[in-house]
């Protein structure tokens, strides 16, 4: 297994390589120093020798990958691509263009998005998986057949409109939560009870299609048959054996979210006022903050692959037949 | 039916509950800790009842001097010499306190002291430093002095960089990397302290704008205002290259720059309270930005502290942290989250005005004169990134004001049929009040006077054809419908590039564009589409087609599309020339390439606005001036307009004083600009902002955004109005568990009876395998006896 596991890393590495040179390649497409310069100095009274002078000082004045000015291995290293990369392989995240640091800031905004993401996961999950259970145990009755159009109802719903709706309702008409905002610390479960109930509310739908998809193709196999013929109760054979013989596509879907979890949601933390890092991305696309961008995308990256790593490590766990040889 | 059929088997079950017998409740022991549960919860949520739930702000600000805002956006500086959107002013001109501001009642704008004691008056001179008289003209004028006297007493915010030890001796300002440890808020230095505001703050702020590490954007034009600026910038530049160069490595921060060090021959302190300021030549508009936060003080203190190692790591900064002498003092600064300002312990109080505009009495804006303002104690910024909750919580008196949406327009503001606009009936009922203002902007549309069909280059022919055709154009594009569907009414057509509010600008009649529109009845209409076609004609584009080739005339409007939502914008836009049988190719980008389009004049037209810095007319004229343009000097005139006229009369009226001599001249160029159409002229958009009844003391200003130091709070109110508009309605909950019961319960009572059958099933059939094995075993043995009795016989 340590030998898959380095194998992986090593292939990361690639991957992560490669995100970043894309990542670099498409922003400079759309974007030039210049650009980024007049976003950040503003639109009015903005002279070039203050672009020159902008760009100068956070080391954007010297060429994107080659440099011809330079000899030997500078042409390389004396560019913006070289110099940018480096550091953040080293996890030196660098500046903001409005001078922020940038790790700093993830720090702060990571809590937030996942004080949001985790209870909505891990609700979620239970809800889901216990609806789907209770659809797949009544299968074919009114209970299942209603269940099946009332998920592809939910699923068919804008996520905004469960957001505006709750709002409107628990919030506005019921008056029972604030509409949005944020407190550090404990203070943050009265801020948080709304935009869990709407992150569950609006993955019903989704959540428990999938999941009792998976349950139903597991009633169906020779193992429960087995088990049901030795007499055992329907509720042991759902929760002892289906329930974990379904393990492996459940953790599949859930281990590949986690770093989801990390990089927050953008629209709800819009429109709850949770100050996570889902808009941190959006936000510097639009700013056009080249260092926050590749930043993002790095981490974003990284945590994908450390969740895949995860998953495959996790099938270890719950089914002994999988080895990593 | 099967709805029928839980009620019976929902009836059944909870018959033996319905007889509250105590011994049977024993019975259900599971329904007895549900049942416990809402109770309980029934007991919790009436005893709750009277409170509110939804409040999103901390218990302990309840009825306190507190005024609750939002911003959208998070302000990108806070640093004074680099702050210049409003979003940014809307914290910092709380913070910091310029030499001037404008008058917070009296319209037209009107300028008197802030910080210093009085306004400054010019003194003329020659090039050889000679006192000119005031009456002198403008090219004799070779500097003017401003002798501003500022305040004694003021005292700053307190701030870790003033804080001394016992010996006297600055507590912050010689920091070691130990002494940084485990400090990353402004709050982690417990030490504070404050000092009186002296002459030379504003020096060193007036120097900072030409500090290399911070990027002012009004350096480029300042240096050519304040003698002695550019050259200190060269200065500055090539001290800091060198530091630059002297950093050693692995070290971020480069050394201090210390600004005391350089004489800026164009300020100059004369005493502890009074400073001199020398431009070059006349430039009566200094003064207005003497009211801007780039010339308010900040002390050399906070710059040293600020540039010591591991604090620009750390986000501390006066970019993040400022310092000022105003009322308010930042001390809270989390711009994902919140924002807050708090009453500056130092300030002096200013007086509230005792003077406004006619109806200010009336709408009670003169109830607080002579009072020492400010009058909140705090202000809490909350980041709303979407209108939807900020336009809720608002309704919910979660917000104490707020602007209108388009999305709420309708249900906030009814207008009448003379176009008045006043509160739905609904807003009424909440005691909320509206206040409407025409803002000092001008949106356009601007030709591109490089261009070849729409400019004004080419022989005389040429340039007439492209004049009739942008005049037609003009008439062809209806702003008055533009405003009704795209800004609810909220604007007003323009008649000219100057907004109402500014001098130069004529009001009604007398203010009517002739060229677009025709007086009837006593009001000016927009002229008939008849008339534009016949400019059309006359430019040699009949029903929108070359005369001489046949081709149609097809037009490029270039412009930033943000968003679907501009679809409809932009095809109101086609149709607008297509009234002219022109065709319009819409070339929609982002803002970096439309601008750098504008700068490289490779554009036809395109759409832009401009927001005034100051309340005078060469602000906005100054757009038109030749030497301005876009594509040749990167200067504010986009359209690359030319005409030697308006030039001429340009430089002859920016330096004048308002009088009809300057309005004279003024309409000379309004007229020359409304005949060459280098614009067509847009519209001013108005503002309405809604306020609850408990707020007081508001007037829109423009011109500047240090009013909240008027504003005044009726706290109890506000608390009497919240907890009438927010009560919980805990029967939800209830209502929701027991819906939740009543959704589990069949499906619980069926696979408890699927249970028992199968349970019984089971049993039976396990007995009666039981039964056959044991019949089936005896059968063998029997057959094994006799095989043995067989066998013993053979």
């Amino acid at each position: 297994m340590s030998h898959y596991l380095l194998r992986r890393l090593f292939y990361a590495v690639l991957i992560l390589i490669g995100v970043n040179l894309i990542t670099f390649v498409l922003f400079f497409k759309v974007n030039t120093p210049d650009d980024m310069a007049r976003m950040q100095l503003g639109a009015k009274r903005v002279t070039p020798a203050a672009i020159a002078k902008w760009k100068a000082d956070r080391g954007y004045d010297q060429p994107l990958v080659w440099n011809s000015e330079r000899q030997g291995s500078e042409q390389l290293t004396q560019t913006i691509f070289f110099q940018k990369s480096v550091e953040m392989f080293r996890f030196e995240f660098g500046r903001a263009d409005d001078g922020r640091d940038i790790a700093r800031e993830i720090s702060q905004r990571m809590w937030p998005s996942l004080a949001l993401a985790l209870p909505v996961f891990l609700i979620g999950m239970l809800v889901h998986i216990s609806f789907a259970l209770l659809m797949a145990f009544f299968r074919g009755s009114y209970l299942d057949v209603g269940g099946v159009v009332l998920c592809v109802a939910m699923m068919s719903v804008s996520g905004l409109f469960y957001i505006i709706g709750g709002q409107y309702l628990v919030a506005k008409v019921w008056s029972l939560v604030p509409i949005s905002g944020y407190a550090p610390g404990m203070d943050a479960l009265r801020f948080l009870w709304l935009p869990v109930l709407v992150g569950v509310i609006g993955g019903i739908g989704s959540g428990t299609r999938w999941y009792r998809t998976i349950f139903i193709e597991e009633v169906s196999k020779d193992y429960v048959r087995t088990a049901r013929a030795k007499g055992l109760s329907e509720l042991v054979v759902f929760y002892r054996h289906i329930l974990r013989n379904a393990m492996i596509p459940i953790l599949t879907g859930a281990v590949v979210a986690l770093p989801m979890l990390f990089m927050g949601s953008l629209i709800t933390e819009s429109f709850f006022g949770i100050p996570g890092l889902g808009s941190y991305t959006i936000e510097a696309i639009q700013a056009q903050d080249f260092g926050v961008v590749r930043a993002m995308v790095f981490i974003g990256s990284l945590l994908y692959i450390v969740g895949l790593i995860l998953t495959d490590v996790s099938y270890t766990l719950v089914d002994p037949r999988v080895r990593f040889e | 039916m099967e709805g029928r059929k839980i009620i019976a088997v929902w009836l059944r079950y909870t018959r033996p509950m319905r007889r509250l017998d105590p011994i049977r409740w024993q019975c259900f022991p599971r329904l007895h800790g549900v049942a416990v549960i809402v109770a309980l919860l029934a007991m919790g949520l009436l005893s709750a009842c009277g409170e509110v739930w939804n409040d999103p702000y901390p218990q302990a600000e309840r009825g306190g001097n507190v005024l609750y805002s939002a911003f959208s956006e998070r302000p990108k500086h806070l640093d004074p010499a680099q702050a210049y959107a409003s979003d940014e002013y809307e914290f910092i001109s709380q913070i910091y306190e310029p030499p001037l501001q404008y008058h917070y009642l009296k319209r037209p704008y009107t300028l008197i002291p802030a910080s210093a004691a009085k306004l400054p008056q010019p003194i003329y001179l020659d090039a050889q430093g000679r006192v000119l008289p005031d009456s002198a003209p403008a090219s004799q004028i070779a500097f003017t002095d401003y002798d501003i006297h500022i305040q004694p007493g003021i005292r700053y915010a307190p701030h870790p960089a003033f804080a001394r030890d016992a010996a006297g001796k600055p507590r912050y300002l010689a920091l070691s990397a130990a002494d940084m440890r485990g400090r990353y808020r402004l709050s982690d230095f417990p030490e504070i302290g404050t000092r009186e505001l002296e002459a030379a703050d504003f020096i060193n702020q007036i120097k900072r704008l030409a500090h290399p590490r911070i990027h002012s954007p009004i350096l480029g034009h300042m240096a050519e205002i304040i003698v002695g600026l550019k050259e200190l910038a060269a200065q500055l530049a090539a001290e800091d290259k060198a530091l630059q160069a002297a950093r050693p490595p692995g070290v971020s921060t480069p050394a201090y720059l210390d600004l005391q060090r350089y004489p800026l021959a164009g300020a100059q302190v004369i005493d502890r309270h009074h400073f001199r300021l020398r431009i070059k030549g006349k430039y009566p508009q200094f003064l207005y930005w003497l009211a801007m936060p780039f010339f308010a003080p900040v002390p050399p203190e906070a710059d040293r502290f600020y540039a010591q190692p591991g604090m620009a790591e750390r986000n501390l900064s006066l970019d993040w942290y400022p310092v000022g002498t105003g009322p308010y003092a930042l001390t809270e600064n989390d711009p994902n989250a919140r924002m807050v300002l708090s009453r500056n312990p130092h300030f002096r109080g200013e007086p509230y005005p005792a003077e406004g505009e006619a109806g200010d009495a009336a709408a009670g804006l003169l109830a607080d004169v002579g009072q020492r303002a400010p009058f909140i104690d705090r202000v809490v910024y909350t980041r709303e990134k979407e209108g939807i909750p900020y336009w809720n919580k608002f309704l919910q008196g979660y917000y104490d004001q707020s602007a209108i949406a388009s999305d709420n327009f309708d249900n906030a503001v009814r207008i009448g049929a003379e176009g008045e606009a006043s509160l739905s009936p609904d807003m009424e009922q909440r005691g909320m009040r509206l206040r409407t203002s025409v803002a000092t902007s001008s949106f356009y549309l601007a030709f591109n006077w490089l261009d070849a069909q729409l400019g004004g280059q080419g022989d005389a022919a040429q340039r007439e054809r492209a004049r009739k055709l942008r005049q037609a154009i003009s008439i062809a594009i209806d702003f008055e419908e533009s405003i009704s569907i795209f800004a609810n009414g909220r604007g007003i057509a323009a008649q000219g590039p100057i907004p109402p509010g500014i001098f130069g600008f004529r009001d009604g009649l007398e203010g009517m564009n002739p060229l677009v529109y025709e007086r009837v009845q006593d009001a000016p209409r927009r002229k008939s589409i008849d008339q534009a076609q016949r400019l059309m004609q006359e430019a040699g584009y009949p029903q929108g087609r070359d005369a001489s080739t046949g081709q149609p005339l097809v037009l490029a409007l270039d412009t930033v599309q943000r968003g679907p939502g501009d679809k409809a914008r932009l095809d109101w836009y086609r149709k607008q020339f297509q009234k002219l049988g022109i065709q319009l190719d819409i070339r929609a980008t982002d803002w970096n390439r439309f601008q750098e389009k504008i700068r490289r004049g490779n554009t036809q037209m395109f759409f832009l606005g401009w927001n005034a810095d100051y309340p005078d007319p060469e602000n906005f004229l100054f757009l038109f001036y030749g030497p301005n343009a876009v594509a040749r000097s990167d200067g504010e005139n986009k359209s690359n307009y030319s005409n030697a006229e308006f030039d001429r009369l340009f430089e002859q009226m920016k330096n004048m004083d308002n009088g009809p001599q300057r309005q004279a001249l003024i309409d000379r160029m309004v007229a020359l600009l409304r005949e060459d159409a280098p614009w067509v002229w847009g519209f001013h958009p108005k503002d309405y902002s809604l306020y609850h009844a408990w707020l007081s003391n508001i007037k829109p200003n423009h011109m500047a955004r240090n009013g909240l130091k008027y504003y005044r709070l009726d706290a109890p109110l506000r608390e009497r109005q919240r907890a009438a508009w927010n009560q919980p309605q805990p029967w939800v909950l209830l209502g929701g568990l027991l819906l939740l019961l009543l959704a589990i319960a069949p499906a619980v009572l069926a696979w408890r009876r699927r249970e028992r059958h199968s349970a019984s099933g089971a049993s039976a059939n396990a007995n009666a395998n039981a039964n056959a094995n044991a019949n089936a075993n005896a059968n063998a043995n029997a057959n094994v006896i006799n095989d043995d009795s067989a066998g013993g016989k053979s």
